[in-house]
């Protein structure tokens, strides 16, 4: 085992402490119960961990940098889009009365056609860093600002739906979209672990990788769906995280001293899920504030973003 | 064999490549000279598939590049771009390791191991094996790259301008290594040079290009005349017989 693996483990016992803390500290009344309650919301928690994790790191390779996120890109704003435009198409009424997980699908459905539709022909080649910040920015804003446009024009009864599913929350997490969520998040990983090598080889660019015999086109197509995929379910459970991956990407590549994905993958997902779970029991128990994880992972990860753009590390 | 036929490359309207028609034999060295800008690093890239292929077709050992599964194109043709720009967080040996991608995914093999091995002692990396790329000096970056193309063991080896900040000692043990896998193992090389000294003394054949035209082609006696050179540089050089080889003086 060399250095970087050793340090995955040491990740995996992190991840594993945060857990069992979160599930044991200040246990009391009726302890089924209570552990029911927060298992439940341990698997939500660990599902976004590992979901905005394991996109960051794919949507970063493919374009070939360690500054964006999928949520810089746009893709979450797109997802709400979908929300929105269903909204618009049911009614308020007929939205609620549809199954969510239903609803979930064809969001994604809508979303993978839309990105592949918007991202293939920007990622053919690789794009210098600016112009895809740029353009992620501006889809960001075309996808908000056509969300609140149909919002306009819903019912504002049928519109409260929809509200209160802008910010992150990861104290209120929606328990009925667990179990799909589970499967997705379980299969993308799978997926993306299986890719490791390959991911390795499409960092190098498109021209090396098409050299050693990556079929360029149908590889980013598949990246893009995880991607896609894992963004779906982490807004879809606790709503948009912007900076959470880029500041758990960042912290594994820094720890383990590689981009190797065979290692950063899993660092990535461990250390998500030891932020996540750790900040939460952490706020929940010594703060009082356990609302305001969404907001400290962010401005962190902000604050990252805005030096690593600063001093280019991000390439 | 590389079979070119009738290739035409255009980028927004502008035309780069017109009608290019060329064969190149298996088992020879062969040198692709021009001018800045005159379409030898395009040709390259279409033939290696990087482009997509316009119109004519490019094949290599019969087989169409644009249909053939690029998989298993990468286990017969290989080509290091003349910008390597890859500035992410790689060890020389990781690098080499790359080459043996298409054989077996990832999971490297003994063999493979060994086949790396090799790679970095031909090219003298073997002291630099653990160095991250961004430490190293351009010549040493250059062929670190050289070293992972050639590691990928393919019949075909297409290299851009390998000589690039390369001191005379390492662009001749280049050269020489590239005639030597061409003589003993019977690969083929395709090489763009600047040095025309270099394309005269190594190489089987020359392929001169100009404004994404071929004006030139042959052995180096027949293509490196005065009057070829002028047409290709617009100056003119003088060419010189010494020991039976052709020197070029294209300097005051
Ligand atoms: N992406 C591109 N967009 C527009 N024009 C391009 C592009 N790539 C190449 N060209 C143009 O095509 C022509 C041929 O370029 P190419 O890189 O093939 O030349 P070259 O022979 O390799 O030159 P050099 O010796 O400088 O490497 C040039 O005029 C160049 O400006
Ligand atoms: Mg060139």
């Amino acid at each position: 085992m060399n250095a970087a693996e050793r340090r995955v483990w040491f990740a995996a016992g992190l991840a594993l402490l945060c857990a069992a803390t979160f599930m044991t500290l200040g246990l009391r009344g009726n302890f089924a119960f209570v552990l029911e309650l927060r298992a439940v919301k341990l698997l939500a928690l660990v599902q976004v961990a590992v979901a905005v994790a394991v996109s960051t790191v794919l949507l970063q390779t493919v374009t070939g940098n360690r500054i964006l996120t999928p949520s810089i890109m746009g893709l979450d704003a797109l997802y709400l889009l979908g929300q929105t435009v269903m909204v618009f198409l049911l009614g308020g009424l007929g939205f609620a009365s549809v199954d969510p997980r239903m609803k979930f699908l064809c969001a994604l459905l809508a979303m993978v056609g839309v990105a592949a539709a918007v991202f293939l022909p920007i990622l053919r080649r690789q794009v210098p860093l600016f112009r895809m910040l740029l353009t992620g920015a501006l889809l960001g804003i075309l996808f908000r600002s056509l969300t609140s446009l149909v919002g306009r024009l819903i019912d504002p009864n049928d519109f409260a739906v929809l509200q209160g599913s802008g910010y992150a929350n990861f104290s209120a997490v929606r328990g009925d979209l667990l179990a799909l969520g589970l499967v997705l998040t379980a299969a993308g990983a799978a997926v993306a672990w299986r890719l490791r090598h390959v991911l390795d080889v499409v960092a190098l660019g498109p021209a090396a990788a098409i050299a050693l015999g990556i079929d360029w086109r149908r590889t980013v197509t598949g990246i893009l769906t995880l991607v896609v995929t894992l963004v779906a379910v982490s807004t879809a459970l606790v709503g948009p995280v912007v900076f959470l991956g880029l500041l758990v990407v960042a912290l594994a590549e820094r720890m383990t001293g590689t981009q190797r994905h065979a290692v950063l993958l899993p660092a990535s997902a461990l250390i998500a899920v030891a932020v996540l779970v750790g900040g939460q029991t952490v706020l929940q128990h010594g703060f009082g504030g356990a609302g305001t994880l969404g907001v400290i992972v962010e401005f962190v990860g902000g604050t990252l973003f805005l030096f690593l753009l600063a001093t280019e590390r991000g390439r | 064999m590389i079979e070119i036929e009738g290739v035409s490359l255009s980028h927004r309207g502008t035309p780069i490549l017109h009608e290019v028609s060329l064969a190149l034999p298996k088992g020879e060295l062969t040198a692709l000279i021009g001018p800045n800008g005159a379409g030898k690093s395009s040709l390259l890239s279409v033939v290696a598939r990087l482009q997509p292929l316009q119109s004519g077709s490019v094949a290599v050992d019969g087989l169409p590049v644009d249909r053939t599964p690029s998989r298993e194109l990468a286990r017969m043709l290989t080509i290091m771009r003349q910008d390597t720009g890859f500035a992410g967080r790689l060890t020389v040996r990781e690098l080499v390791g790359f080459g043996r991608f298409p054989h077996s995914r990832g999971r490297l093999t003994d063999e493979d191991r060994e086949r790396i091995d090799e790679a970095l002692a031909l090219f003298d990396l073997t002291a630099l094996a653990g160095r991250d790329l961004g430490t190293l000096s351009g010549g040493q970056r250059q062929r670190a790259f050289v070293a992972m193309a050639f590691c990928q063991g393919t019949d075909y080896l297409l290299l851009d301008e390998p000589l690039n900040n390369l001191d005379m000692m390492y662009a001749r043990q280049m050269m020489r290594l590239l005639r030597k896998v061409v003589d003993r193992r019977g690969r083929t090389v395709v090489i763009v040079l600047h040095d025309i000294n270099y394309a005269a003394a190594y190489a089987d054949r020359i392929v001169a290009m100009k404004d994404g035209r071929i004006v030139a082609h042959g052995p180096p006696n027949d293509v490196l005349t005065v009057g070829r050179l002028e047409q290709l540089y617009g100056y003119r050089m003088q060419v010189h017989r010494i020991d039976g080889r052709t020197m070029i003086r294209h300097h005051d």
